[in-house]
């Protein structure tokens, strides 16, 4: 039935099309895999924990893509934060907006989506592997093509913010391409901005190539309003002896769902995944994670830490995969809970799958409470119980944010979390 | 200054002590010994504030307020220290930081400005010499990864910082050897006066060698069974425990 739905939209979506574009191929790929699997079901083992297409199904109406909102330059300077110096990529309901965005094109390129033409788009991120990444293959209009050039060093970060306001439960569908080439270096952060309370679906898809002997830093921040259900695929592939880093923070949301996945190409190579989830209310945040080793002398490291309040609840899957080729790799992951409430929930798994002999890895995970004797310890030497809570869950939290080398951006990520822990825990 | 009447404290409806009293005045060092599983410790909780006690009968009077009415944090803030028996290591939070919270929280309870980051470095270095403390450990997460001697060294530490009217040192002796023992002795000594008292809770005599008290008295069964000078902590040094639970058993 959910088909029918997609049809329908779809329909009407290429009706409005231009006839033959370089994306008709990609469309029609994922139209496809969307007829054949349609949306994934709860009763499947990825999604078992979030039932995310049935509240689409429920308060999504239109699959098309939203229609632009009339930004202004405040609205933009408003979401900047103390210390911010660099570029800006605006998109305005999932499609890019070139006049309100700040594009230096120092060390890097960036245009449109339908300029860049970049035969990389589609190629990292697998469709097959996730419906939604179909879904965003079939609808997105035009996203950005970010290309850091051989051997610069970007120096200012480049900021990409979406702004979302999406009236009556419509779909945005971002997408964006980054490629670092050789021996490049670059910080790109990223937030979303819901312009209201009411509910939207974000289906957004970000691939990245980070080339040999390049670094590439990603700090994303996940603060969306109460009513935002978002799927958000992201997938790296990383080349020889190069580093990707990304440090995701995520404060609200009604349903996000976060499909991470680093693909470790060639030998010498590292990936970092870190993550802090600060839920309260109803907040549903799944993180599911996916490090795959291909080949020997690669490390990952993983650290997901979450803070639960009221009824949220958390998901968190790390997967990693270590291929028989991949001799020598260190993969180290770790999960860590603190519970507020009873009715907290967090369902964690760690999946390993080791074809090598020769490896290191490890995974753990960690569920509690606010440790009371540390609370009582703090108390005796006179500090309030509201700061002593807050002071011990930042202690807590502290170390997935200190992954964060943009200075501005880790004090503007602390503020929030400690604005969050003094007020609402 | 301290004025313990019959109090009877449990925890998880088992009865631990059963009738304290106890009068402490500034200037005076009470020792509290007894056996294992006396209620010594209990005693400590209960005064400091921890939440698993229940107190079910009986009064703290402390500096003419009720302190079983307040919570941990105003005790502490009035003046009650306890160095605990086991210090909780904290990662995460820097041994710095939150003695600045703390020392600044006192002193805003108490009606004073806070101690901006120069004055509250100055007051640290003065006395951190008391207990002989290296600047190293204090750079690091509060207690994480120190020893059992540096733990306790810290407590006499952030008793320094804070400048209780009380301190409740509860087995503040156990771990530590010979010259960790004498440091953290002479850093208790030091910060004696007229004005404040002080309580140890202890299982040994070696302490009460450095920390000389005024009176001992002896818990069994959570009642002070005892109470006498100095020598009396030197009689049960020598003939152990047993000769006092008989003379109780006998007369129960």
């Amino acid at each position: 039935m959910k088909t029918i739905q997609i049809n329908k939209a779809t329909e009407q979506f290429l009706q409005v099309q231009p006839s033959h574009t370089s994306f008709s191929e990609l469309r029609k790929a994922g139209l496809e895999i969307l007829e054949h699997v349609g949306l994934p079901h709860f009763k499947e083992e990825e999604y078992k924990f979030t039932a995310i297409s049935k509240k689409i199904e429920q308060q999504i109406k239109d699959y098309r893509p939203a229609t632009s909102l009339t930004l202004t330059a405040d609205q933009v300077d408003q979401a900047l934060f103390n210390g911010f110096e660099g570029d800006i990529v605006v998109f305005n309901n999932g499609k890019f907006e070139p006049s309100l965005s700040k594009v230096s094109n120092e060390g890097y390129t960036l245009s449109s989506l339908q300029e860049s033409s970049s035969s990389l788009l589609g190629s990292i991120a697998n469709a097959e592997a996730d419906p939604f990444v179909a879904l965003n293959n079939l609808f997105f209009e035009n996203g950005v093509s970010i290309k850091v050039l051989k051997g610069s060093q970007v120096q200012k970060p480049i900021f990409i913010l979406h702004f979302n306001q999406a009236q009556g439960g419509q779909a945005i569908h971002s997408r964006v391409l980054i490629e670092v080439e050789e021996q490049a270096e670059v910080t790109l952060l990223e937030n979303t901005i819901s312009l209201d309370q009411d509910v939207y679906f974000s289906n957004t898809v970000t691939e990245v190539k980070v080339g040999s002997n390049a670094h590439a830093h990603y700090y994303r921040l996940q603060n969306e309003n109460r009513q935002a259900i978002v799927a958000n695929n992201f997938v790296t592939d990383i080349h020889r002896s190069a580093t990707f880093t990304t440090v995701a923070t995520q404060l609200s949301g009604d349903m996000l769902r976060n499909n991470l996945s680093l693909n470790l190409l060639d030998a010498g190579c590292e990936g970092n995944m870190y993550g802090l989830y600060l839920l309260n209310g109803k907040t549903h945040v799944d993180n599911h994670t996916n490090v795959d080793h291909t080949k020997p002398h690669a490390d990952s490291n993983e650290l997901y830490k979450g803070i639960l309040a009221d009824s949220s609840r958390g998901v968190f899957n790390g997967k990693i995969f270590v291929r028989q080729d991949a001799q020598k790799t260190n993969a180290f992951q770790q999960n860590n809970n603190i519970l507020l409430s009873e009715d907290a929930i967090i369902n964690t798994k760690p999946q390993l799958e080791i074809w090598a002999d020769d490896v290191k890895c490890s995974h753990g995970c960690t569920t509690g409470q606010l440790d009371e004797e540390a609370l009582f310890y703090l108390q005796a030497r006179g500090i309030g119980k509201d700061q002593a809570r807050g002071l011990l869950l930042y202690a807590f939290a502290g170390e997935v944010l200190d992954h964060i080398a943009y200075e501005p951006f880790k004090a503007y990520c602390i503020e929030m979390v400690q604005e969050r822990l003094g007020t609402q825990f | 200054m301290l004025s313990i009447k019959n109090l009877h404290a449990s925890i998880e409806g088992t009865p631990i002590l059963r009738g304290i009293n106890l009068e402490v005045k500034p200037g005076e060092v009470h020792a509290i010994m007894g056996p294992n599983g006396s209620g010594k410790s209990t005693l400590a909780s209960v005064l400091a504030g921890r939440e698993e006690y229940e107190v079910t009968e009986g009064s703290v009077n402390f500096l003419g307020k009720d302190l079983l009415d307040l919570a941990p944090e105003d005790r502490a803030r009035e003046g009650v220290f306890l160095a605990f028996q086991y210090p909780v290591e904290i990662p995460g939070v820097s041994s710095t930081n939150f003695l600045r919270t703390a020392v600044n929280q006192v002193r805003e309870y108490r009606g004073l400005e806070p101690l901006d980051a120069v004055k509250f470095l100055s007051e640290m270095k003065e006395k951190m010499k008391l207990v002989e403390i290296d600047q190293k450990l204090l750079s690091r997460a509060l207690n994480e990864g120190f020893s059992g001697g540096e733990k306790k060294r810290n407590e006499i530490f952030q008793m320094a910082m804070l400048e209780p009217k009380l301190a409740i040192l509860d087995e503040t002796d156990s771990g530590l050897d010979i010259d960790a023992l004498r440091v953290v002795s002479n850093g208790v000594n030091k910060l004696k006066s007229n004005e404040n008292a002080t309580i140890v809770v202890t299982h040994y005599q070696r302490l009460l060698d450095y920390i000389v008290p005024d009176y001992v008295h002896v818990l069994y069964k959570g009642r002070i069974v005892k109470s006498g000078t100095k020598e009396l902590a030197l009689e049960l040094e020598e003939k152990g425990y047993d000769w006092i639970k008989e003379e109780v058993d006998a007369a129960v």
